[in-house]
């Protein structure tokens, strides 16, 4: 038995897992009378999968969004790396580091895979208008350079044959992957997914998780994601958040989780009074 | 099988990213180039200048400028006529306030002072999306022009409320003013719009190019990505005004030497350029000058035929002028939004693989 | 009362009146955003196509008679009646609902679901489309429109307010006639979406397209009645413009107008078109005559844009518009 309240430990299968990077902090989330995340704690650590599950209308995604910068929570703190996280736009917190993926695709549908996926780069690209519109030397140089790191990436994902093709062409689970690829290419400390295996049959979600397991085991990249088939998160998390109504029924390891009485309750619908 | 990129293969990133991949291509590229500077200036005569070469290669500079906005950034723009008259203002004051300096700085540094203006009126883009940011350069669009009417300082308290180009020159030669021959003129255009054409395609094709993209295709998610919307929509907004602000001082200064701003610069510029390249291409540099072609030839081609072919009065011929064009806009909408870069690339798709289409 | 807080108050008024005119070609905006999503530029273009229509079919004009001419090297140019003003407009109006057709059929069938700024840009087109072809059609010179709309000031206003303040108030007969059509034609379409199965129907694509089709309504008419009521209104802007200062392309042009009363009302709100447009008419009469004489006048040009491009900032979905919520 590991002893998982240790500055780091180490898991079944080998990986380390260090100190927390990612700390929420009675989180309280509204839309007008609409209280989507009610007093919401938990922390993410260096190298592990988080999820977070729950039936639909959970909040899960209000809390994916919450992280990722794009809802301000009218309570609560959002620590990361040891720093308490001020008022900040999006851009902001991607440029810290934090890269996600989206439940409906969000990708650039105008753009090649390749563009797409040289977008994960644009926080890492310092070279100014200037330097671009004479290309030759530093903006040049620039490019061949993350274009490196990004073939790199599209090796990794298996999407070598596609590079050139208008992101519109592809199929769904191809379009998933450029998006996993997009948001790799930023070298995120910390990566989001929001339902990476939604919409997928059996066949793309194995692919997926397989891809998933891969990043993390490779890259060492902290992932926190959510889903709501249960089935593939025990599978692949070394730790589940549950929400339910807004509220964190449940927090721990897979097994854990599943043998929690509230956590059942919610999935078999026992009626709230 | 004589179009063809079979055989011709990249074995670097930086030959995969260049202009033109395909080596056919490279070569019409430079031939056109040769041609341009080298036999062109040399048969030229006023007509051709006038008619058909200045104004093409004006309006793609305007064309590129809008396209940097409207096809790669996704912001619509309504206000091109009045970012025009900007650039002829300013060319018009700096002309006659500096006649010592070579016109070239007076037309840059127009250009310069449009991408301002062209900023303070993109500032609303953040907030204010889609047509209701058109209509918002609506604003821009009658608001300078009025501007420029009504405040004799700009027209420098002339009687006529016009402004007219002084002669000015580069390395000796007259570019602007009566004197100017029809060589000089189009040489000085044709290298600006060569440089500001490869300054275009450096710039999209870039790290630049793709955060106005990404806010074109989906701003919320370019935003959260890592994208900052402000300087991503203002740069676009800058660069392109530069673009429109140094079209609109070549086309006072060199090709029409004297302009009256409503005539010259109303609403209806603003909608020739949307138009151009809208018919090339949205998001194209080949698309901003096919466009521009398409919009400067269409009008002579129907003159020759109607007008002096059939014997038709010039009023009919320019209500059909206006109906071909709003059917084509509607066309290329419906059928091919990419305008003729796309009918272009799939001509050549086509060539690539004949005789055997399959 | 002191002479110049009168003067305000006739331009005022004035300004409301041209407020009204304004808010009519807004609401035909309103209507066609509302019920296909499509920014309707060509709306101006509809108003001024329809008032010639109705000046060529009353005054019975040969249509094309100048391409004919042209071609043919015949020498026709009206057939010789004079139809009564109340037959012309319903058969201009006839007109527009075929017009409605062909652009349903021809344009907006074939950008189902693109994005709306494609569509926007297709009504540009659309626009250069019809002023060439109404040119071609009935001529390019100014034209009078009479169908016996009441002129001149109205003298009972006039009076009153001299009696009243010592100053009498000018407003104009036509000014006062359009305000009640205008009236009226909102009354009407309030209670025709409201209170009829059609409109019904046109409210429920509004709201959802999908949704709409799945409870079998059909969208092609929806959207042929939708762009037919928007030309009746266009063709009664067309009327109460043309009355006012002739049938000519500048008409158009004053169209444009309605685009900044729908940013200042929101596009999706009757009640926003007409607030909008009085707003516009009342602040753009009442600049021009407090600060216009210091800069130079002519500042109509150009004020009610920057009005709605300033309140935009501070509120982009309009007055009366709902808050938008973006989301991932």
């Amino acid at each position: 038995m590991t002893d998982m309240n240790a500055e780091s430990y180490v898991t079944e299968d080998g990986r380390t897992i260090g100190g927390v990077i990612m700390e929420m902090k009675n989180i309280t989330l509204r839309f007008g009378g609409v209280t989507a995340i009610q007093d919401i704690s938990f922390d993410i650590r260096e190298g592990e999968i988080r999820a977070i599950i729950g039936p639909n209308g959970a909040g899960k995604s209000s809390m994916l969004n919450v992280i990722s910068g794009f809802y301000v929570p009218q309570e609560g703190e959002v620590w990361f790396r040891g720093r308490r996280r001020a008022k900040m736009r999006p851009y902001q917190v991607a440029r810290q580091g934090i890269a996600r993926t989206f439940q409906n695709i969000a990708l650039f549908e105008g753009m090649s895979v390749l563009d797409n996926v040289m977008t994960g780069r644009l926080t890492r690209m310092k070279t100014g208008l200037a330097a671009q519109a004479l290309w030759f030397g530093r903006a040049e140089r620039e490019e061949i350079e993350h274009r490196e790191k990004v073939e790199k990436i599209i090796d990794f994902l298996e999407i070598q044959a596609i590079r050139k093709t208008p992101v519109g062409r592809l199929p769904y689970g191809l379009k998933k992957r450029v998006e996993l690829a997009r948001a790799l290419a930023a070298e995120p400390a910390l990566l989001l997914l929001d339902e990476p295996m939604a919409g997928m049959n059996v066949e793309e979600k194995e692919d997926m998780s397989r891809f998933i397991l891969d990043v993390n085991d490779e890259f060492g990249t902290t992932i926190c994601l959510i889903e709501h088939d249960m089935g593939v998160v025990m599978d692949l998390s070394d730790r589940v958040v549950v929400m339910d109504y807004g509220r964190k029924i449940g927090d721990g390891t897979p097994d854990e989780v599943r043998n929690n009485q509230a956590v059942i309750d919610a999935y078999l619908g026992v009626a709230h009074d | 099988m004589i179009y063809r990129e079979a055989g011709d293969f990249k074995t670097s990133y930086r030959e995969d990213s260049q202009t033109f991949p395909i080596k056919l291509d490279r070569r019409a590229y430079w031939t056109l180039m040769v041609v341009a500077f080298a036999v062109v200036p040399f048969v030229i005569n006023d007509y051709w200048a006038n008619a058909v070469l200045l104004p093409f290669l004006i309006y793609a500079i305007a064309a590129l400028g809008l396209n940097i906005l409207t096809g790669y950034a996704g912001q619509v723009s309504l206000g091109t006529g009045g970012f025009m008259a900007v650039g002829a203002y300013a060319a018009y004051k700096l002309m006659t306030a500096f006649p010592d300096v070579p016109i070239l700085f007076h037309v840059l540094i127009a250009g310069a002072i449009t991408a301002l203006v062209g900023m303070a009126f993109g500032l609303p883009s953040l907030r204010i999306k889609g047509f209701y940011l058109a209509v918002a350069t609506l604003a821009a669009q009658f608001f300078l022009v009025w501007l420029f009417n009504k405040v004799p300082w700009f027209f420098n308290y002339s009687a006529s409320g016009m402004i007219n180009a002084p002669e000015r020159t580069m390395f000796g030669a007259a570019i602007t003013g009566p004197e100017a021959s029809a060589p000089a003129r189009y040489l000085f255009c044709l290298i600006l719009t060569v440089a500001l054409a490869w300054i275009a395609r450096n710039l999209t094709r870039g790290s630049v190019g793709r955060k106005w993209m990404a806010i074109r295709d989906m701003d919320i998610a370019a935003e959260i990505i890592g994208v900052n919307p402000l300087t991503a929509k203002l740069s676009a907004f800058a660069v392109s005004s530069f673009f429109i602000g140094v079209a609109g001082a070549l086309l006072f200064a060199v090709y029409l030497g004297a302009v009256e701003v409503g005539e010259a610069f109303g609403i209806q510029k603003s909608f020739l350029i949307l138009f151009m390249i809208i018919i090339g291409g949205l998001g194209s540099i080949f698309g901003s000058f096919a466009g521009a072609a398409f919009m400067v030839l269409m009008p002579v081609l129907l003159k020759n035929v109607l007008v002096d072919g059939f014997g038709w009065a010039t009023d009919l011929a320019a209500h059909f002028q206006f109906m071909i064009v709003g059917a084509l806009i509607i066309v290329f909408l419906v059928f091919e939004p990419h305008g003729l870069a796309q009918l272009w690339r799939l001509a050549k798709e086509k060539l690539r693989l004949w005789p055997f289409p399959h | 009362m002191p002479e110049q807080f009168l003067w305000a108050m006739e331009v005022m008024l004035n300004g409301l009146m041209a407020g009204v005119l304004y808010a009519l070609v807004a609401l035909g905006f309103v209507l066609i955003f509302k019920a296909s999503g499509v920014f309707n530029y060509a709306q101006g273009v509809m108003a001024l196509f329809a008032a010639m229509t109705l000046v060529g079919l009353q005054k019975g004009q040969v249509p094309f008679a100048h391409l004919i001419n042209t071609i043919f090297g015949t020498d026709v140019h009206k057939f010789g009646w004079e139809l009564a003003p109340w037959l012309a407009i319903l058969l201009t109006a006839g007109v527009m609902v075929l017009f409605a057709w062909l652009v349903q059929r021809f344009i907006l069938q074939h950008l189902v679901n693109q994005p709306d700024i494609i569509l926007f840009m297709a009504t540009i087109g659309l626009a250069y489309f019809m002023e060439g072809f109404a040119d071609l059609m009935w001529g390019a010179d100014i034209k009078t429109l009479d169908i016996g709309l009441p002129q001149g000031v109205n003298a009972w206003i006039d009076e009153t307010t001299f009696n009243l303040f010592g100053y009498g108030f000018f407003i104009d007969n036509l000014d006062i006639a359009a305000t009640i059509v205008a009236a009226l034609l909102v009354v009407a379409l309030v209670l025709f979406s409201q209170y009829t199965k059609q409109g019904r129907a046109m409210r429920a694509v509004a709201d959802d397209h999908q949704a709409a089709l799945s409870v079998g309504i059909s969208l092609r008419f929806i959207w042929v009645m939708v762009w037919s009521v928007a030309g009746f209104v266009a063709l009664v802007a067309g009327i109460m413009w043309g009355a006012k200062s002739g049938v000519q392309f500048s008409l158009s042009l004053i169209a444009l107008k309605a685009l900044p009363v729908l940013m200042l009302g929101g596009f999706t709100s009757i009640p926003g078109a007409i607030v909008g447009g009085l707003i516009i008419g009342v602040g753009e009469k009442l600049f021009e005559f407090l600060v216009g004489p210091y800069i130079g006048g002519a500042t109509e040009n150009w004020f009610a844009y920057v009005l709605a491009l300033i309140f935009l900032v501070f509120r982009p979905q309009g007055l009366f518009g709902e808050k938008i919520i973006e989301r991932v």
